[in-house]
């Protein structure tokens, strides 16, 4: 996986491309963390992500959370494909994480 | 029928998953099959490596078979560390909201949805977990 970056003054997007698990879900957090302070908006642009396992879910409930617990500013979650979808359904993801 | 034995470690968590993969495209696995498939490769081999020989490390091996009626792979995970059956756990709460979630037993249970069965046994001191999904 390797993880792209686009900066619009406090809107930041990140684009993982490729596949977010075990192996690649460190390097994701690390990117959101060292984004968290400055990012009024952080968009995770999956277009280019092909599947997520639960490790990939571990880091976006924490960065969610740690939006929630800084009072301000919104982390979304955009194009994301059926499997991944599904993965957002079942555990229940839908109702927790802003997803469009 | 094909398997690879290699190290529990996570270094080996993309090894089996493009063993996994190549066995796939013979059949014409459709993409999304493959992904879901490729998610359970990362959440039942991570278990392995976290559980099975903890601290330490240990061999595991991944075997690959596709069966008739109706055409399904199926594949089986072997390793010789404590018994540990995944199935065991109560299936995780999807209705609490972010502050009360936690992501323990989500990966195994993203699997059960996923693939159409999942079985484990204890066997001869091996722990044997197997997934089949319908292709």
């Amino acid at each position: 996986m390797t993880v792209e970056k686009k900066e619009n003054g406090k809107e930041i997007t990140l684009l993982p491309i490729g596949r977010l698990d075990t192996t690649t879900a460190p390097q994701l957090e690390t990117q959101i963390n060292a984004v968290l302070d400055k990012a009024q908006q952080l968009i995770l642009d999956f277009e280019g992500l092909e599947y997520l396992s639960s490790a990939g879910l571990r880091v976006l409930l924490s960065a969610h959370k740690a939006f929630m617990k800084k009072g301000s500013g919104k982390m979304i979650i955009c194009h994301v494909n059926e499997t991944i979808y599904e993965v957002f359904e079942v555990t229940g993801f839908l109702d927790i994480l802003n997803i469009e | 029928m094909k398997e690879v034995t290699v190290e529990a470690t996570v270094e080996s968590i993309p090894v089996i998953t493009e063993f996994v993969d190549e066995q796939l495209e013979q059949y014409d696995c459709p993409v999304k099959a493959q992904a879901q498939i490729d998610i359970a490769i990362d959440e039942l081999f991570s278990n392995i490596v976290h559980y099975a020989y903890h601290p330490g490390t240990g061999p595991a091996t991944v075997r690959v078979e596709v069966v008739e009626e109706p055409l399904s792979v199926v594949i089986t995970f072997i390793d010789q560390g404590v018994p540990y059956d995944p199935l065991a756990k109560s299936d995780p709460d999807v209705t609490l909201s972010a502050e009360e979630r936690e992501i323990g037993g989500l990966g195994i249970y993203i699997v059960k949805k996923n693939m159409n069965e999942i079985t484990y046994e204890y066997k001869d001191g091996r722990n044997i977990l197997k997934i089949r999904k319908e292709l």
